[in-house]
């Protein structure tokens, strides 16, 4: 019996299995799940299943080895937002290499997050120091949706009343295309306008967008155009390139109220498109209207500054229609990866890499125009457009065969970026494919800047905070990763149980084929031929996916959940277009259901009404068929989450379905669930026409601290034409299906240099072993339930009184009883070595566990005996053995200082503060900061690193 | 501070001290409570003219966000920007120093609920 993958995966073996299967009161999982998932939607195995059988550890690796054989690998020059880069071994090894830094989760919970929480706040002070503005987020998608956000937050800014966007005519063409995109569905006009060549704007614009550099590479002043918007009450919006900008005025000073672009080329790979890491800045007085995550100081409850996430209820969960966005995941991993080669290359390096790749355009420059060619621009940063009459494809073709991709921009020109990664003797060899000599005699040249206007050239300082300064050596890099991951909670400690979140075990083998350089090194735009292995991975995988959630096609591009949510909802409002429903417009949101959906509906230009939800957390059917009839004419879609974001399988799930289509009506079913559903029953077959997934959940991917995601959006075929597709796809097609509708991400496959995360799990599971995680989840879950419903009332349950793959704790009896809050419990879980649950979500009140698959049961009875040893201690506040004010839970959690500095004088002991239980003495986790004071850091906001002197 | 009992009160948790043709409005101590800390507020700016029932502000907290409903029609005649400094005033002294906003009308609504009435709708 070779070795089976799934038994590393799941981490409950028969033994434990069998013992949690007494306590729950089933005789095997199979009865388990069978009695918690309504008998209606039970699915049989399929007879001709497109997953083969399990492979091995070794075998995956090895098929991954063939495909990735199957691309070819040429020194990219293509640019358009996505340059070849050097990423530091140290910070390849440390962060991106790192259990400690990719497992972590978004860091809702500070105290066990100031690691990368200082890391994010290095990237947001990174980005405002190029960028010349006031406050940036702790990172976007990709550069074109942040173009895309840059849009959006121009139009609730301004208080004009127009409907006009103007875009640069000299913009990324993949910008364009997802803006346009975008822009029909809320109503926005754009009109595009050739900027830099000085044609006249529009009278009214509530915004203006410029590319800086231009996607010409041409450097040109955009300070009068981005003036005149300004001066009629519109807002200056422009993506500007991080490294240029350590060379040319940043957008800030010439006048832009909102900066936004990629970090890409701060070390962090191309992977044939992503993810990296966006970001946005705003200049003073924006900062509200930021969307995404933000990262501020604020100070922990003995007074020290301590860095938290702030302004939260910018964010859907509180403000769901409301919402300044609907981006939630981030790309926090690529964050990370690029505040860090800041930090590691300093001012002075970032600004000597910048000259490098300057001067080598320059170089090329020289050799073109000795040789008799044309630029189409003379000023450049990195990018030059070349005028070949009628020569464009041989010139492109002849660089090919010596190894290398350029850009053809028409028949005509070609477009050459260079960057940090490219040699003199790729400087040579692009010459001599544009027909210049085999060999030139090239002495010295390097560091000239003469492709830039002097009137551009940057004054201003950047980088000057001690942080940049100070970790050069390796040595230094080394310790500063591990001291930052040092402070951290993450998968490597134990057990992280947020309910619907599915912190599952991200295998190291899965991780492996990432930077190899056949998926890490590859240009989005790079031809087919040379990602044929790629693209065969994403057939096999987007095959897969679509035959366990029982529909036709899927699409990889949405680059997180929220963007699959959009470009479902997107495919929904395109087909009732496309059968001229002009007025469905009406999209059904239950009450429970998570605040992304009501946000990405409203992007979808949808209208949400919400349908109320009963006391055991189902959708009101009753509520619903009202509303239904109220809006039958107009109604678009219903969102539900299956199995509901209660934890419970709903019985009346096909009725529900079945209302809503009989009304003609589509049904969106949010796969932020499927860890407790896959191998037992599909959306599909339940009445689900399209459905994001979460690949970032269910399938593996880690978390990175808050990002990376993909959000795959899988879809019946009816939809599957309005799909996402993207202008500069290597290919339309999907497997039967041609994939229509607007971009919904920068690249044409979305983020896929880390599907091989997803394609490896599915691949050593096989549809067996997927089951069977299905079915070690929710057995953890119930188990869990069973467990300490005496001690916590557990708050909802579906059939049989089961849970699914998470449940809720309620603590708001034991609040009554005993003034114990949700924040007392989650803090003192820090003291105990214990992730909190989700707090508060989807109930305010309670703890939301989800145990998952891969914890075992040995770590599952930790988490159980915690949760009742704290029960214990509220009990003895309850009971007046300690006073309220004065106890380990409100004042956890505890840091070694607090239990060390000075007399103590608290009722309880300092081993009752930190080692309440024995076995905690060999194992502790010590939190860096005391409990984090929210309300300090939302009033006085500071979002860029705190001087050293404040940590004193 | 003012006397409870003798203030107006709408659904929307908002208090009116009615004083001739001008209403101070702010968010009664039960808002203020179910909120949590207030961080933020925003307000409408002094002249602009406000049409009942419209949100016209924000209130913003750790955990959530309130909005401010104009409770009259008229024009704004003063706005605290001692509460936009600080907006824990809102939670210290919801009825005096955290009041909003002051606007002039011309018509009260007919539906203001007396202290009696809104404390049996907030079950107190």
């Amino acid at each position: 019996m070779p070795e089976l993958f799934s038994e590393r995966h799941i981490g409950t073996d028969a033994a434990a299995q069998a013992r949690m299967l007494a306590a729950v009161g089933y005789d095997t999982v199979d009865a388990l799940v069978e009695a918690a998932v309504p008998e209606s939607i039970h699915v049989e195995d399929l007879a001709n299943s497109s997953i083969p059988a399990a492979a091995s550890e070794r075998e995956a690796l090895a098929e991954l080895r063939a495909l990735a054989d199957q691309n070819t690998v040429r020194t990219s020059m293509i640019g358009l937002g996505y340059y070849g880069t050097f990423t530091p071994a140290v910070i390849k090894r440390n962060v991106l290499e790192n259990p400690s830094w990719y497992t972590a989760y978004t860091p809702y919970q500070p105290e066990i997050s100031q690691g990368r929480l200082e890391a994010l706040i290095n990237f947001q002070t990174m980005v405002t120091d190029l960028t010349g503005l006031d406050t940036a987020n702790a990172s976007m998608l990709d550069e074109g949706t942040a173009v895309v956000e840059g849009m959006l937050l121009a139009r609730r800014a301004s208080k004009l009343t127009t409907n006009v966007f103007v875009v640069d005519a000299d913009a990324f063409p993949q910008t364009k295309a997802l803006l346009s995109s975008r822009a029909e569905a809320v109503g926005i006009e754009l009109v595009e306008v050739d900027l830099a060549g000085g044609a006249t704007l529009p009278d009214a614009a509530f915004g203006v967008f410029v590319q800086y550099p231009g996607a010409s590479g041409r450097v040109w002043n955009p300070a009068s155009v981005l003036a005149s918007v300004k001066d009629q009450g519109g807002l200056a919006v422009a993506a500007a390139d991080l490294l240029a900008l350590a060379l040319i005025t940043s957008p800030g000073e010439l006048g832009a109220d909102i900066a936004v672009g990629t970090s890409q080329r701060l070390g962090v790979p191309m992977g044939f498109g992503g993810p990296h890491a966006g970001y946005m800045a705003v200049r003073k007085g924006l900062e509200r209207q930021l969307p995404g995550r933000l990262v501020g100081v604020s100070q922990d409850a003995a007074g020290h500054p301590a860095y938290r996430l702030t302004l939260q209820t910018r964010e859907q969960h509180i403000r769901r229609e409301k919402a300044t966005s609907n981006i939630c995941t981030a790309q926090v991993l690529l964050a990370v990866m690029a505040s860090m080669y800041a930090v590691y290359h300093g001012p002075a390096g970032i600004r000597r890499i910048a000259k490098e790749v300057a001067g080598q355009a320059a170089l090329l420059a020289r050799f073109l125009t000795e040789d008799g060619l044309s630029l189409v621009h003379n000023t450049y940063f990195d990018t030059l457009q070349v005028l070949v009459p009628g020569q464009a494809r041989e010139v492109v073709a002849r660089a090919a065969d010596a190894g290398i991709n350029l850009w053809l921009v028409d028949e005509d020109t070609v477009s050459v970026s260079v960057d940090e990664t490219t040699t003199l003797h790729d400087i040579g060899a692009v010459a001599h494919a544009f027909g210049g000599p085999a060999s030139r005699d090239v002495a010295f040249v390097g560091g000239s800047i003469r492709g830039l206007p002097d009137d551009l050239l940057r004054a201003s300082e950047y980088l000057t905070h001690p942080v940049f300064n100070t970790h050069h050596s390796e040595t230094a890099m080394m310790r500063y990763l591990k001291q930052l991951a040092d402070r951290d909670y993450a998968l490597d400690r134990g057990m992280i149980p947020l309910g619907s979140c599915t912190m599952k075990l991200n295998a190291a083998t899965e991780m492996e084929a990432i930077t190899w350089p056949e998926f890490a090194a590859l240009h989005p735009f790079a031809p087919e031929a040379d990602v044929r292995g790629y693209l065969g991975l994403i057939d096999q995988l987007e095959g897969w996916l679509a035959e366990v959630t029982g529909y036709d096609s899927v699409s990889l591009q949405p680059n997180a959940g929220s963007q699959g949510e959009l470009a479902g909802l997107l495919a929904i409002r395109g087909y009732h277009r496309a059968n001229g429903d002009l007025d469905r417009t009406i999209c059904l949101i239950p009450s429970s259901a998570h605040g992304t959906n009501a946000a990405s509906a409203v992007l979808a230009g949808m209208k949400v009404v919400v349908v109320a939800c009963d006391d055991m957390g189902n959708v009101d059917l009753d509520d619903l068929r009202a509303k239904i009839a109220q809006h039958a004419e107009n109604l678009a879609a219903l969102m539900i989450t299956y199995p509901s974001t209660h934890g419970v399988y709903e019985h009346e799930v096909t009725a529900i379905t079945q209302a809503v289509h009989d009304a003609g009506g589509q049904v969106y079913v949010d796969g932020a669930n499927l860890n407790a559903l896959l191998g037992y029953a599909r959306f599909g077959d339940f009445g689900g026409d399209v459905s994001h997934l979460n690949l970032h959940k269910t399938f593996c991917i880690p978390h990175g601290g808050g990002g990376p995601g993909v959000g795959p959006v899988a879809a019946k075929a009816h939809l599957a034409p309005f799909l996402p597709g993207h202008p500069m796809a290597q290919r339309d097609e999907h497997g039967a299906f041609t994939h229509a509708g607007g971009p919904i991400s920068a690249a044409p496959y979305g983020s896929p240099s880390i599907l091989p995360i997803s394609w490896a799990y599915v691949r050593m599971m096989g549809a067996e072993g997927l089951k069977q995680a299905t079915g070690a989840a929710v057995l953890a879950a119930n188990y869990i339930a069973v467990r300490l419903r005496e001690h916590f009332p557990v708050l909802y349950t579906g059939d049989n009184g089961l849970v699914a793959h998470e449940c809720i704790l309620d603590l708001r009896p034991l609040k009554e009883a005993t003034g114990v809050t949700v924040d007392d419990v989650a803090k003192r879980l820090v003291d105990y070595g214990f992730h909190a649950p989700t707090m508060s979500f989807p109930v305010a009140g309670t703890l939301m566990v989800e145990p998952t698959e891969s914890e075992d049961l040995t770590e599952i009875e930790r988490f159980i005996d915690a949760m009742i040893a704290i029960k214990g201690e509220a009990d003895a506040i309850g009971s007046g053995t300690w006073p309220a004010n004065d106890n380990p839970l409100v004042h956890a959690p505890h840091t070694a200082q607090s239990v060390i500095e000075g007399e103590w004088e608290h009722a309880y002991t300092r081993e009752q503060a930190v080692y309440p239980l024995k076995s905690l003495v060999r194992t502790k986790y010590w939190p860096p900061v005391r409990r984090v004071d929210n309300a300090y850091g939302d009033r006085n906001l500071v979002c860029a690193c705190p001087p050293p002197e404040a940590f004193e | 501070m003012s006397d409870k009992t003798t203030l107006k009160y709408t659904p929307e948790h908002e208090w009116l001290a009615i004083d001739g043709d001008v209403v101070t409005v702010g968010i009664t101590d039960f808002a203020a409570e179910k909120l949590g800390d207030v961080v933020f507020v925003e307000l409408p700016a002094v002249d602009s003219d406000l049409a009942s029932g419209t949100v016209v502000g924000e209130i913003e907290s750790t955990k959530s966000v309130g909005e401010l409903f104009a409770p009259v029609n008229g024009s704004v005649t003063e706005a605290n920007d001692a509460v936009v400094d600080d907006p824990s005033l809102v939670n210290s002294d919801p009825f005096g120093e955290g009041w909003l906003i002051k606007v002039r009308f011309t018509e009260l609504p007919s539906n203001l609920l007396s202290w009696d009435e809104y404390s049996a709708l907030v079950g107190e």
